[in-house]
């Protein structure tokens, strides 16, 4: 059975060696790039360099396929709702029309819309490597200190800490605790009405929430019996020391973000790169 | 009706074990509704119960880290607009804390008169108003698009932590129930 | 004892009161901790020891409110003016959930989380992990998850955490209740070696009097109602009444002597078995053992389920299991024992349908049920879990036990039926409108055997039916399987608990790494050196006495005091 949440294995790799601060500033501030940006050409390249870090990272297409597989359905719908509600958001964005074909009705394909939501698919689709690199390259033992560096309060960090911890836990009651209700009667399988699933549901959740209730009363104990939030600050055991590599990679996204924002400011002068003027 | 803000042990604990079975639920619990791709969330029952028990700080947590876990685990990478408009409902779900008589067992109709008016207005912040707008600032989205989908996602997740909330604290308030109120049958 | 000192902990006419109880929990304690003891204290559930514990380390009154009368003093400083982080630099508290103790994600990580919350720096951290680790033994694992830990490793991170601050008194909070016997007689020494090593005051909260026995204490405590009871010597202890008076287990070779109607005397040295004197009294004890007749054999019944060379992995490289063969006979009570991992829950699901057979078969009445879903093999295999607050998730009784029928559509006047018969078997009738919250622990695991009862099933399979259970629950929960056991129903117990095998189950199945190494009786298993340390059981001390008596054939002995209990028993 799968027990943690992460798959995180450690290879010794130039990525998985980065402290997870530096690794999580990294991954905060090139997401928020590829957010800030509706240039498909940066897009593009954005993409590929998170690529080319996916493969530095030794990370194996195994370990990625579901997410993919996840990624490019929720796209595909997305993109289809997308032309149904506002066929012509292109030319909105972009102040101009240049159609393509007709479609049926009133449906037309235009090239701004098209180049709209071909950005935006890879918009969607660019974020995902990153997130999989921090997530699959840092120690989650790291994710808290990490998170107390970039100025959360330490409490709200913890509880991070704590989520990573008890999930296998939770998860192992769940799986115990659905396989005794099957054997009672419960039918997971879908053809139940949605009433009767809802109430299925619950055979299951309420035991599970209500015996997580309990656990919350013991680990606050075993807490407070330790120390926690006496101080208003803390250390961590878990703290890798900034090497020359973390700075050359916090660099390399700065560098990064200012092409993102050169190429904004000098270019397109705004968010969007439009070709149709 | 003061101290809802209040950060204790506990308030943390709530945060992080309430993130793990939010996340969970988000996972596994879920039910395919009649629109394609979307799915009736019982995560928010969850969330709007641990508003009531816990308040907003810890429900709020529990909710943003939940989900953009489960985000991360499942698509590889945290859907900002939807984990931030998640971590806003679970904060307003919170304002129900201390307003119903749940821990002295009671959960009468004044009760799940407040807890349900507060989730509902918790639900439009979060889905008709946040999230939108953050889908238009981030990605450009279209509008009437995003707003349609605010509304679905105000609508499925105000009627699940509607029924499974309330049952949940229906479920806990009996279980409050003073021992010495109970007679044996002969 | 060194009474001239001043005491570390002073309990004066102390009395405690929660808010949301109508009676006081502790009542006038008065008692006298001097530094350096180690003192066992003993109790049922509910007898008040757990608060005791929560006074001392201040749970009490920082998170449990409620009315403090008289006065508690620590290092002559009274608690109510410290507060519960000044206190946790005294004592240091091992909790009985070692999974809830441990928040950290690794070994290192749990064992500083107090130096985290202290801002010790990074580097000192380390050094002192590691210096702590090594104490322990746990300093090769220090890397690990908890889900990658055994239980005894699990405890042993969670005394390197309060070993960590150099408290001055240590507090464990029935720190048996989760461990096989094996682990948990480990446990019992390592606080022993602590105790001598370092000096420390040690207090245990137990009510597995025996266990804790297995070492030195220099005295215990019993407390029941919320008032001490007794405070004396080991040895006075186990020769009065006072333990059966309040509930408490009395160590298994004092039954046996008492069996063979010897007065058992404090100048018998009777606290521990290994200072315990036979030599007045081994005649008496062996001429008891030639009178016990082995009761005569009842003829073996028609096999009911047969487990035919089954092979079960989960990842299809590692065997969880790998060529098991046995059979459940009707009306059998059968144990099923090895560690944790060596594949006992494995086997339970498997019988239950919850994971598919890799190779060989499982047989019910001859035919194989490979084919059966889950839901139409509850109706013959039924399974209950070991906690039943994760089965229940019906507010009433009655709901709850009809939730099976209903899920199967039966008609609600033959639930009505089926429903009531069953709560009457298990006693249930006069609590029939209750919300099950409001039941004893023993009652809700009635509840949820009641609503697998109700399928009708011909074999109840129960994981851990009694762990943590003080001795009146257990012997309410196991005297009801007896009564189920009666009716036809033949039980299957997982099972750590040497107790239960020696009293209700005569014969055991012991699994280790995944391999079937026995099928025997259960005296021969626990009296078998290497089947005890594959299963990490302990020898039971019925086994000494009969060493001490100079009874040639231990195994015999066991087996003539399960015999003899079990006539004189009934």
């Amino acid at each position: 059975m799968k027990t943690k949440l992460f798959s995180y294995n450690y290879e010794n790799t130039p990525i998985h060696n980065l402290s997870g601060l530096i690794k999580f500033i990294c991954f905060l501030l090139l997401t928020f790039a590829t957010m800030y940006t509706y240039d498909i050409r940066v897009i593009l390249g954005m993409l590929v360099f998170s690529l080319i870090i996916l493969r530095i990272s030794k990370i194996k297409f195994s370990q990625i396929k579901v997410m993919l597989i996840y990624v490019l359905i929720f796209i595909l719908i997305n993109a289809i709702f997308t032309f149904f509600f506002a066929p012509e958001h292109g030319t909105t964005l972009y102040n101009t029309r240049n159609p393509i074909m007709k479609l049926w009705g009133n449906f037309e394909l235009t090239q701004e819309q098209l180049l709209y939501q071909v950005t935006l698919a890879f918009k969607y689709l660019s974020v995902v490597p990153l997130g999989i690199i921090f997530l699959l390259t840092t120690n989650p033992s790291e994710f808290a200190s990490s998170v107390t560096a970039v100025g959360v309060p330490y409490k709200a960090s913890f509880a991070i800490s704590l989520t990573l911890r008890y999930f296998p836990d939770i998860l192992r009651v769940y799986n115990d605790i659905s396989q005794a209700q099957q054997a009672r009667g419960l039918e997971m399988s879908g053809k139940a009405k949605m009433k009767e699933r809802v109430k299925n549901s619950l055979m299951i959740i309420i035991p599970l929430i209500f015996s997580t209730l309990e656990r919350i009363e013991v680990v606050t104990n075993a807490m407070d019996l330790r120390g926690f939030g006496k101080e208003k600050r803390r250390t961590w055991y878990c703290v890798q020391k900034l090497r020359p590599a973390d700075y050359y990679a916090l660099a390399v996204s700065i560098v990064a973000v200012l092409i993102v924002a050169s190429v904004a400011y000098f270019l397109n002068h705004g968010r969007y790169f439009n070709p149709f003027i | 009706m003061k101290d809802i803000f209040k950060v204790t042990t506990r308030t943390i604990v709530a945060a992080g074990l309430g993130a793990a079975l939010f996340a969970l639920l988000f996972m596994f619990v879920k039910i395919p509704s009649p629109v394609p791709g979307t799915y009736i969330q019982t995560a928010y029952g969850l969330a709007g119960f641990f508003g009531v028990l816990f308040g907003p700080i810890a429900t709020g947590l529990m909710a943003f880290i939940g989900h953009a876990i489960s985000d991360a685990v499942q698509y590889g990478s945290p859907w900002w607009s939807w984990v931030i408009s998640s971590g806003i409902a679970g904060f307003i779900y919170g304002f129900a804390f201390k307003r119903t008589r749940v821990e002295e067992g009671i959960f009468g109709g004044k009760d799940i008169l407040t807890y349900n008016i507060i989730q509902v207005i918790g639900n439009a912040i979060a889905w008709i108003l946040v999230a939108p707008v953050l889908d238009i600032v981030i990605y450009a989205e279209p509008a009437n698009k995003v707003f349609a989908q605010g509304l679905m996602a105000f609508a499925s997740n105000s009627v699940v932590a509607g029924v499974v909330g309330t049952l949940l604290l229906l479920a806990y308030a009996a279980t409050r129930t003073r021992k010495g109120s109970l007679s044996k049958k002969s | 004892m060194v009474p001239q000192q001043t005491p570390i902990i002073d309990f004066d006419h102390f009395t405690f009161q929660y808010y949301s109880q109508a009676e006081p929990t502790l009542r006038d304690i008065n008692l006298k901790i001097y530094a350096g003891e180690k003192i066992l204290i003993v109790g049922p559930s509910g007898s008040g020891k757990s608060t005791l514990g929560h006074c001392l380390n201040g749970l009490i009154p920082f998170y449990y409110k409620g009315n403090l009368e008289g006065s508690l003093k620590i290092n002559g400083t009274e608690t109510r003016d410290l507060d519960i982080f000044k206190l946790s630099k005294i004592i240091g508290t091992v909790l009985q959930d070692s999974d809830g103790q441990f928040v950290g994600l690794t070994v290192g990580e749990d064992i500083a989380f107090a130096m985290e919350n202290d801002c010790v720096p990074q580097a000192e951290m380390h050094d002192r992990v590691d210096r702590v680790a090594k104490m322990v033994d746990i300093a090769h694992v220090k890397n690990l998850s908890p889900y990658e830990l055994s239980g005894g490793q699990k405890q042993r991170t969670a005394l390197a955490g309060v070993l960590i601050d150099d408290v001055d008194i240590l507090l464990f909070d029935e720190p048996l209740a989760n461990l096989d016997p094996a682990t948990g007689k480990t446990a019992i020494e390592i606080i022993d070696d602590i105790h001598k090593q370092m000096g420390k005051t040690i207090i245990i909260i137990e009510h597995r009097l025996e266990d804790v026995l297995h070492r030195d204490v220099d005295r215990v405590i019993v407390i029941n109602d919320g008032c001490i009871i007794a405070d004396m010597s080991a040895h006075d202890l186990v020769s009065s009444d006072v333990l059966k008076e309040n509930g408490i287990r009395e160590p298994l070779y004092v039954t046996a002597l008492k069996y063979a109607n010897i007065h058992v005397t404090p100048q018998m040295k009777p606290g521990h078995i290994w200072s315990l004197d036979t030599n007045a009294v081994n005649e008496a004890l062996r001429s008891w053992n030639r009178s016990v007749k082995t009761p005569l054999e009842a003829p073996p019944r028609p096999p009911l389920l047969t487990i035919d060379h089954l092979s079960f992995s989960y990842d299809g490289v590692r065997p969880t299991l790998s060529d098991i063969n046995f059979e459940i006979r009707e009306g059998e009570m059968v144990s099923i024992v090895g560690k944790n991992g060596a594949g006992k829950s494995t086997l339970a699901k498997l019988m239950c349908g919850f994971e598919k057979v890799d190779k060989g078969a499982i047989l019910y009445k001859g035919q194989d049920i490979h084919k059966q879903s889950i839901k139409e093999r509850a109706e013959f295999i039924g399974f209950v879990m070991q906690n039943p607050n994760q089965m229940i998730s019906k507010n009433l009784i009655f709901d709850e036990v009809a939730l099976g029928l209903r899920l199967r559509g039966v008609n609600e006047e033959e639930i009505k039926d089926r429903v009531e018969k069953v709560l009457d078997i298990c006693g249930l009738s006069p609590f029939i409108e209750w919300p099950i919250s409001a039941l004893s622990y023993g009652q809700k695991k009635r509840v949820t055997i009641a609503s697998i009862l109700v399928l009708r099933p011909n074999i109840l399979i129960l994981d851990e039916p009694t762990a943590g259970q003080d001795y009146r629950h257990y012997s309410e929960i196991m005297e009801f399987l007896r009564q189920i056991n009666e009716t036809g129903v033949s039980i299957i117990l997982i099972t750590h608990d040497m107790h239960l095998m020696l009293e209700y189950t005569p014969r055991a199945i012991v699994l280790s790494e995944g391999q079937q190494i026995a099928d025997t009786l259960a005296s021969v298993v626990l009296t078998d050196p290497q089947t005890i340390a594959a299963a990490n059981l302990k020898e039971t001390s019925l086994y000494h006495l009969a060493q001490l008596a100079g009874i040639p054939d231990g195994t015999q002995f066991v087996q003539h005091f399960i015999d003899y209990e079990r006539v004189a028993g009934q």
